[in-house]
């Protein structure tokens, strides 16, 4: 029976190697920010918590990951979103007239939701456009708009904070259904319509192909600049989707909120199995690394560690992470020329 | 690119290359804002610019050493931060300690960062961007533990003197003297050490060849770890010199106060006509693409444009100038291939 089981979980942790150390992580780091904690990690409070911050980051990370599949990246996703939280919130805040009803606030949240999510669509497409047709390399396209779209929400907001939204709106990051926080329930709806479409549909296997060959890819007959133009829309768009939790969960929009999250979506990729060269990625491994990164967060946080500490480790972690594929690839490389000889 | 075969000459040459381009901008802005505010024109007020550019000027050559061999950072402003803050304590707590001593500090910390990014980048065969975001984290948020957000003023009289120095005296209309800053020289210092080594030594010219084509340089024999090196390691050097001049300039060292100047830095290398793909880049187009930014800058505060204006110009500008140049590659590709075919 535990022979079985043993080369059963043998069997599957060679099938997926790249996520396979992450389930020992996550109970290692659940033991100990428990027993650091004495409980308190475990507490109701803490884990509405962690409910509550986690689908904002993990948003993004996914954001992140379909870039990356690409062997692109997108270093533009926090200030898309920020861009796309302030267009949403002037909807919300400046067109509401006075006094108006409810349903009529309702309709004004729907739009401004539409709005929000079609500039992220748009502020995407841009990425898109001068990855795929200009053939501008990822990391530069994508720099030089996260300093555009950061000036640009700049110049709009004059560097103030616009707040004061519309209770209505709140709720999105703020009301639970059946106890579970509802950005968490967006976040798993979204999570899974991104699993499918890079497991089952022609795109998905279109883009882990550009990821690990553009040139074979473009002769197999795809439309490599499409692909990557629908890709960075997604990515976009995921980064709206984000802006929508975050600006009901915080009630205010700024140019320069939570600039340190680019960090933590690059580890999270990277922890979770993407392949910062492409071609490799997936959601699943991407929302366990998720849940690791954010039990690791609000354990610092319990414990009242400086947050500029907590930035540092995490800088530190992402290089803990890059040396151990690093090695795991060199290990698999000895294996394989043992294997021929 | 000039071309070896059939070379013009005079003028229709000098329009083979892009500082020319760059030159006729700059003059006609200079132009430009000159009418609009005769005070712009002025030899005062010309070094006052050169003065605020100098701490951007001093990063643009270390970045373009490493454009020019094919890598990225963006690091570069954490690691200014982080050695001109510990030459900020040590002057603040030994006031005694010898120039030398508080001048050469920052470069070496600098230099030792920056050797850090590229051992990582190297040997872990990992992309540079991900290290570059990795180390910035730590290092600002070290800092940041560490020094617990307190600002330095203290510093010692030739600290003062240095940065308010200046070399060769002028006297303007109303009598007042100016002269070229101490400061603007430690960029034009930088600017020399960076022309030479890029022009007149075997390793410059390896640079280019590294940044050029990876694997024909590793077949060639060049020690790429030795080069990734040598480029990484004289922009976290140019890191700690440019630390050191903001410091002198504002006589203030904040943990926080370079955050966001990084970008200044890339666009004025990327308007510089520096290759974003590796392999080209003179010293002579960043430092017009230095002066270029910091004109309109200049002139957009002239203009009574809100502060707020200024980043979406540089990312306005940053993108214009990877653009041009990706399609430029495009094309060149292109021609390649139908010649492939015959």
């Amino acid at each position: 029976m535990f022979t079985k089981l043993q080369t059963r979980y043998q069997t599957w942790q060679a099938a997926n190697s790249d996520v396979a150390a992450l389930p020992w992580l996550l109970g290692a780091v659940l033991l100990l920010m428990t027993v650091l904690t004495r409980g308190r990690f475990l507490g109701s409070s803490n884990i509405i918590n962690l409910l509550s911050q986690m689908p904002e980051l993990g948003l993004l990370s996914l954001a992140m990951m379909v870039a990356m599949i690409t062997a692109g990246i997108d270093l533009s996703i926090i200030s898309a979103a920020n861009l796309s939280a302030v267009v949403m919130a002037l909807v919300l805040t400046q067109l509401v007239p006075e006094g108006a009803s409810s349903t009529t606030v309702w309709g004004f949240v729907v739009l401004a939701i539409i709005t929000g999510l079609l500039t992220s669509a748009f502020l995407g497409a841009i990425n898109g456009y001068l990855i795929g047709y200009v053939e501008v390399p990822a990391v530069l396209a994508t720099l030089g708009t996260m300093i555009l779209y950061e000036g640009v929400t700049l110049a709009i907001t004059r560097g103030f904070v616009i707040s004061g939204l519309p209770s209505q709106f709140l709720l999105l990051g703020n009301a639970r259904i059946l106890g579970i926080p509802i950005q968490m329930l967006i976040f798993a709806v979204v999570a899974v319509v991104i699993g499918l479409l890079l497991q089952k549909r022609p795109y998905g296997v279109y883009l882990y192909f550009v990821g690990s060959n553009p040139t074979a890819t473009a002769f197999s007959g795809v439309n490599v600049r499409r692909v990557l133009l629908r890709t960075y829309i997604t990515s976009g768009l995921l980064s709206g989707i984000a802006a929508i939790v975050m600006l009901a969960r915080f009630n205010s929009a700024n140019a320069r909120q939570g600039s340190s999250l680019l960090l933590l979506t690059v580890l999270i990729c990277m922890l979770g199995g993407t392949d910062p060269y492409g071609g490799f990625g997936r959601v699943s491994g991407l929302v366990l690394a998720l849940v690791i990164l954010q039990m690791v967060t609000s354990g610092l946080n319990l414990l009242g560690v400086n947050s500029f500490a907590a930035v540092a480790l995490w800088g530190a972690m992402l290089v803990g992470v890059i040396i151990y594929k690093f090695v795991q690839r060199r290990r698999w490389e000895r294996q394989g020329k043992q294997q021929l000889s | 690119m000039p071309n070896s075969t059939n070379s013009p000459r005079g003028l229709t040459r000098l329009f083979r290359y892009n500082q020319t381009y760059l030159l006729i901008i700059l003059v006609v802005l200079v132009a430009v804002v000159s009418l609009i505010n005769p005070r712009f024109f002025s030899g005062r007020n010309a070094m006052q610019i050169l003065r605020s550019a100098s701490f951007t000027g001093i990063l643009s050559i270390g970045f373009l050493f490493v454009l020019i061999a094919g890598g990225l950072d963006i690091s570069f402003t954490a690691t200014a931060t982080v050695a001109q803050y510990l030459m900020a304590l040590l002057l603040a707590n030994n006031p005694e300690i010898p120039i030398v001593i508080a001048i050469i500090l920052p470069m070496l910390i600098g230099t030792l960062l920056g050797s850090i990014n590229a051992l990582l980048i190297h040997g872990l065969n990992a992309p540079s961007i991900i290290i570059a975001i990795a180390n910035l984290n730590i290092y600002y948020g070290l800092l940041q533990l560490f020094s617990g957000g307190q600002w330095i003023y203290s510093f010692p009289r030739w600290f003062n003197r240095l940065g308010r120095g200046y070399l060769f005296r002028f006297t303007d209309a109303n009598g007042a003297p100016y002269g070229i800053a101490y400061i603007t020289l430690m960029w034009l210092g930088v600017a020399l050490v960076g022309f030479v080594i890029l022009h007149y030594s075997k390793l410059g010219r390896r640079l280019y060849a590294l940044g050029g084509k990876l694997e024909a340089a590793r077949r060639a024999g060049l020690s790429i770890f030795r080069l990734r090196l040598f480029a990484y390691g004289f922009l976290g050097f140019c890191a700690g010199v440019a630390g050191l001049v903001q410091a002198l300039d504002t006589q203030t060292v904040a943990p926080n106060a370079l955050v966001g100047r990084e970008f200044d830095v890339v666009a004025a290398v990327v308007l510089g006509g520096a290759n974003i793909f590796g392999g080209t880049g003179t010293i002579t187009g960043t430092l017009l693409g230095v002066a270029l930014i910091t004109v309109i800058t200049n002139a957009l505060t002239l203009l009574r444009i809100p502060a707020y204006w200024h980043q979406v110009f540089i990312g306005a500008v940053v993108l214009a100038s990877i653009s041009i140049t990706s399609l430029r590659a495009k094309l060149a590709k292109r021609n390649e291939r139908t010649i492939d075919v015959h």
